[in-house]
């Protein structure tokens, strides 16, 4: 296919402010009005957005050394009463987002209710509040302190970096309950008998459903990470490229993920919400979107792929998803699924998205704003994700005794 | 015809009292109870849709107040919390009056709290604890 332009010359027009950006969702409208082959030509950039929780995700500080000074590595320190790890060098520590404190009860009390963990610390932390930071430890020669307890703040931190192993996912199922009690999963609460169906994606904006094969988005792609920049660190963990396409390249259950990065002191909070998900814990709900450039009309042909075209797996979580079981009990597209109602086994489901679509649609918005103004040039990646001919796929655990 | 959705608090004193036979039985007055939180010597809390001739429900309330109970509309007690609603969508289905809907164009979540029973099943099942009940 013809390439039509370069990424460096797409920057070019980004600097002299002429660049055509449009959002996934106005591209699939300009397509469908004057063909690939046009739009093509007219537009050099897509932007794309999802805004739902995303658990793999966490942030690391270095807290700077106190006086003095302290080995937290090897020791125990919690941030507002939640564990971090601290098994690096001495003052370098890491927050994951579904982390709960000591004293939360968990699923003792059935369904817990998971008020507060690592997801909320992490936006607070980035809405520059005081954190409390509790740290036990042994004494060594060159770090003798065996205590600490104090305040911290961002602005303070030496560093305070986003780092999530897993997020975006191409594509995600449908979760529904065939069982005859509620249940409480990472995907909601599912009423019994089919009570309802949650998904969760943004459907024709998800980043990486508008670029299926991952013909631009590598390591090193510049993203809209919480409110700020970041970029593609790697393949998220779960990268499983080969999961089984349609017609058109999209990929009907989860496929690719994406590992990413960015300084959590240019982010905002409204994009990094801490999640409480009844019965099942703590979370971070995440904001992400990433350019798509236009090299040639391949790339507007994909990104031009609506919620009609894009086809999802409907799963049981009362049995099927908790026993590792695979199996779908049908598909529908996610047209289908913002309709608010889909046909399971015969009978109409009421449809719940978890992710949100107007805040998908507010993030493709305002990169699209930030590439205009020129403050946002595009990155080319370093090296290609592994793709769906790479034979790279997601395995389960292999259970071996320990003799 | 007056339909009103109320919420009532009872007095200590007042729980072992047949309130809503009285304003069947006196006032002739409609009720649907949609939620009920009555426990022996503690305060009562009812939540009523009562529904009548004005002059009857009029004359129902005056009772009410009368015996000490305090009256709520119902709309003030569960609120969104707008600034924590990410407008995902979870809530939707899972709300038994479509209280809670999602605008097929710009696919944010309205609450219409006049449709609102006060069920609760919202509030701990919204991932940002936006649904606030004040009772």
């Amino acid at each position: 296919m013809r390439i039509m332009r370069t990424i460096k010359q797409i920057n070019d027009k980004i600097k002299k402010g002429e660049v055509v950006a449009l959002t996934a969702e106005e591209v699939i409208e300009l397509v469908a009005k004057k063909g690939a082959k046009k739009a093509a030509e007219e537009v050099d950039v897509v932007t794309t957005g999802t805004f739902g929780p995303m658990c793999s995700s966490g942030a690391y500080f270095n807290i700077g050394h106190s006086k003095p000074k302290i080995k937290l590595g090897g020791g125990t320190c919690t941030l507002n009463d939640v564990l971090v790890y601290a098994g690096f060098a001495a003052v370098d520590i890491y927050l994951g987002a579904t982390a709960v404190p000591d004293d939360d009860p968990r699923n003792k009390v059935y369904p817990g209710e998971f008020k507060y963990g690592g997801g909320h610390v992490i936006n607070e932390i980035v809405a520059g509040k005081d954190i409390r930071l509790v740290a036990t430890t042994y004494g060594t020669d060159c770090y003798p302190r065996r205590k600490l307890e104090t305040l911290v703040n961002i602005r303070d931190l030496n560093e305070a970096v986003l780092f999530n192993m897993r997020n975006c996912y191409q594509n995600y199922n449908v979760a529904v309950n065939l069982s005859d009690k509620s249940i409480h999963t990472y995907m909601g609460t599912l009423k019994p008998n089919l009570g309802n169906a949650n998904y969760c994606s943004a459907g024709q904006l998800s980043p990486l459903l508008k670029d299926p094969y991952y013909r631009t988005i590598g390591i090193g792609t510049k993203i809209f990470l919480g409110g700020g920049i970041g970029y593609v660190a790697w393949q998220g963990t779960q990268h499983n490229p080969v999961a089984p396409r349609g017609e058109n390249g999209i990929p009907k259950s989860p496929a690719g993920t994406i590992a990413v990065i960015g300084d959590l002191k240019q982010m905002k909070p409204e994009w990094l919400v801490g999640t409480s998900m009844l019965g099942y814990g703590v979370s971070l709900i995440v904001g992400m979107g990433v350019p798509i450039p236009v090299l040639d009309e391949q790339a507007i042909k994909f990104a031009a792929i609506s919620d009609e075209e894009i086809y999802a797996q409907i799963v049981d979580y009362s049995s099927s998803y908790p026993q590792g079981i695979s199996g779908s009990l049908g598909e529908v597209n996610y047209a289908q699924l913002k309709s608010g109602k889909i046909a399971v086994q015969g009978k109409q489901v009421a449809t719940g998205n978890l992710s949100s679509y107007s805040k998908a649609r507010e993030i493709s918005e305002e990169l699209k704003s930030w590439i205009k103004k020129g403050d946002f040039l595009l990155s080319e990646p370093v090296a290609p994700l592994p793709g769906a001919e790479s034979g790279y796929a997601f395995k389960p655990l292999k259970e071996r005794p320990i003799i | 015809m007056t339909s009103q959705k109320i919420v009532l608090h009872f007095p200590r004193r007042m729980v072992d009292q047949p309130i809503v036979y009285k304003l069947v039985k006196d006032f002739d007055l409609k009720f649907n109870i949609l939620k009920a939180h009555v426990t022996p010597q503690e305060e009562g809390l009812m939540v009523l849709e009562l529904s009548g001739k004005k002059e009857n429900f009029n004359r129902g309330i005056e009772y009410l107040k009368s015996c000490g109970v305090k009256i709520q509309p119902l709309s003030q007690d569960v609120t969104r919390n707008d600034i924590k609603c990410t407008d995902c969508g979870v809530c939707v289905p899972i709300c038994p009056t479509e209280a809670l809907v999602v605008d097929p164009k710009t696919r944010k979540v309205h609450f219409y709290n006049d449709k609102c029973i006060a069920c609760e099943l919202c509030v701990k099942i919204c991932p940002t604890r936006a649904m606030e009940v004040h009772f």
